[in-house]
């Protein structure tokens, strides 16, 4: 069963088309990663389906549903996708514990006890119970990152969007979030994750997508996209990453 | 494994005393000239020959005591006014401000009145608003109406909120919009996104101009005499006119300034404690 079903998507910032025509598909409990040169349309196309930014052209389904269709709420919408940014995004005035129930007490109307029984749980389990009830400017980077994917979990989305989450991370806390991703996948969550760790792309994916001036010019599973491309831009790409030795 | 206790070297020890000596240079400099600047003042004043008329007609200690208990009765009218002022200015200004940024074409007209609220409040001046409607809205005859007091804060109130409003407003406009994005790609609505996520960071920011601005407010709200309440400068302008003597206004300004010490000082400390917070203290 398809989560996601995007079909030609366009976007443009005044002059110049971000999205130009773009098709993606992604199954339940499939891991898709998206790469490309910046500015190729990675972290537009997660904004576009989280309804963050509007739409100039196409359709998006979410579980069959068209969620891109005039008069549909996007409140509604967005409950049921996790998104995590690039520069964190957490709450600076409230506690760890705070910025992850604010969601589920405001939006679902849990409890306060029931909503922070189960982030703590889920703390816990990412090994940072200790740090419920700290600020988020006490936390160094990863610990961030992780709070603000723990963040998007505390809402069960349907589907989870990654933008760049590690970008702008310290090499060394690079790791603990994506073995925090790992055991995402291990657990079934289905996931689009917009990445320039090529490594990290080909262990975790089930299908990477090229991404090239606002469309897929190549998707597939990683062993044959990252290995063995086909497209031109898709090699020229690659081969410019390889030689910066980050694959 | 042993540690070798740390010893400074002769280089850092000579430092050390090299700024010892500065330090104490420093002290012995700055008090020789305080003095010096001091005596040169005092005889400046003193020695000017009109000096002894000046002291009689305002600073006459007989005539300072005498007056004190009445200016300090205005005072009392002066600080209950700045505190019910100050509290409505505030709640009047985040309100202006929070309907300055609602969306959707079926709050134009709200966006628009609480934008030439503002353009108004904020071009006219203070005496103008409190005779008009001190002196002015009683003249209509209505039931019910409120005393001169009242009007007088409420021109005040009116006054204030403009400048309260679009300091709010700067403040809610410099929460990132990353912040905003966070909140509603979590579901929460755009009223939930400004009460729970911007709000609060916003007010947090702009405390330290906020209290400034009820600092001017503590001054202005003697203009609320001119409507006829007795508060300090209007009871040392009495005691003025029986005397002959200037002195009641001196007693009254040395109160106004001992009144502003704590909340400047309080807006100090706030100010502080933001400038640490975003350098990551």
């Amino acid at each position: 069963m398809d989560v996601l079903r995007c079909q030609g998507l366009r976007k443009v910032f005044g002059d110049q088309v971000v999205l130009d025509g773009l098709d993606l598909t992604v199954a339940e409990h499939q891991v898709v990663a998206l790469i490309g040169a910046s500015g190729s349309g990675k972290s537009t196309l997660l904004r576009c389906v989280n309804l963050l930014e509007e739409l100039h052209d196409g359709t998006i389904e979410l579980d069959g549903e068209e969620i891109s269709a005039p008069g549909v709420d996007p409140d509604k919408v967005r409950r049921r996708i996790g998104m995590v940014f690039q520069s964190y995004n957490l709450f600076p005035h409230l506690s760890v514990l705070d910025n992850i129930t604010l969601a589920p007490r405001r939006v679902h109307g849990r409890s306060r006890r029931e909503a922070e029984t189960r982030a703590r749980e889920l703390l816990d389990r990412v090994g940072l119970g200790a740090k419920a009830d700290a600020y988020p400017d006490r936390l160094s980077g990863g610990q961030q990152q992780r709070v603000a994917i723990v963040r998007a979990l505390a809402n069960s989305p349907r589907l989870l969007l990654l933008d760049e989450v590690t970008s702008a991370l310290d090499p060394e806390l690079v790791g603990e979030v994506l073995t925090m991703i790992r055991d995402l996948k291990a657990d079934g969550m289905t996931m689009v994750l917009a990445t320039h760790e090529m490594g990290f792309a080909r262990d975790v994916a089930d299908q990477v997508c090229f991404l090239d001036a606002g469309r897929v010019v190549e998707s597939g599973p990683p062993q044959q996209v990252l290995a063995d491309p086909t497209h031109p831009r898709t090699r020229q790409f690659l081969a410019r990453i390889i030689e910066a030795g980050r694959l | 494994m042993s540690t070798i206790p740390y010893v400074p070297s002769p280089a850092q020890r000579a430092r050390e005393e090299y700024r010892r000596r500065q330090t104490v240079l420093s002290v012995l400099i700055a008090a020789a000239s305080t003095a010096a600047v001091g005596t040169l003042l005092a005889f400046a004043v003193t020695g000017a020959p009109g000096w002894d008329r000046v002291r009689q007609s305002f600073l006459d200690p007989q005539i300072a005591r005498d007056a004190l208990p009445r200016v300090l009765a205005g005072l009392w009218l002066n600080v209950r006014l700045l505190v019910c002022c100050a509290v409505a200015a505030l709640l009047l200004g985040l309100l202006i401000a929070i309907l300055r940024t609602l969306r959707g074409p079926v709050f134009f007209p709200i966006r628009a009145l609480a934008t030439s609220y503002t353009y108004t409040f904020r071009g006219l001046p203070l005496i103008i608003v409190i005779y008009v409607l001190a002196l002015g809205t009683p003249g209509l005859r209505l039931q019910g109406m409120p005393s001169v007091l009242v009007l007088g804060g409420a021109a005040l109130v009116l006054t204030y909120s403009g400048y309260l409003a679009e300091v709010f407003r700067a403040g809610i406009e410099s929460v990132h919009p990353s912040q905003l994005a966070a909140a509603r790609s979590l579901g929460l609505t755009y009223r939930q996104t400004m009460r729970h996520v911007v709000l609060p960071q916003a007010v947090r920011r702009v405390a330290p101009p906020l209290l400034n601005d009820i600092v001017a407010m503590q001054k202005d709200v003697g203009l609320v005499a001119l409507a006829g309440p007795i508060d300090a400068v209007r009871a040392a302008q009495i005691a003025t006119a029986q005397t002959f003597n200037f002195t009641p206004y001196i007693v009254a300004g040395v109160l106004f300034v001992l009144l502003a010490i704590p909340l400047i000082a309080i807006t100090d400390q706030v100010t502080l404690r933001a400038a640490r917070r975003q350098s990551g203290g």
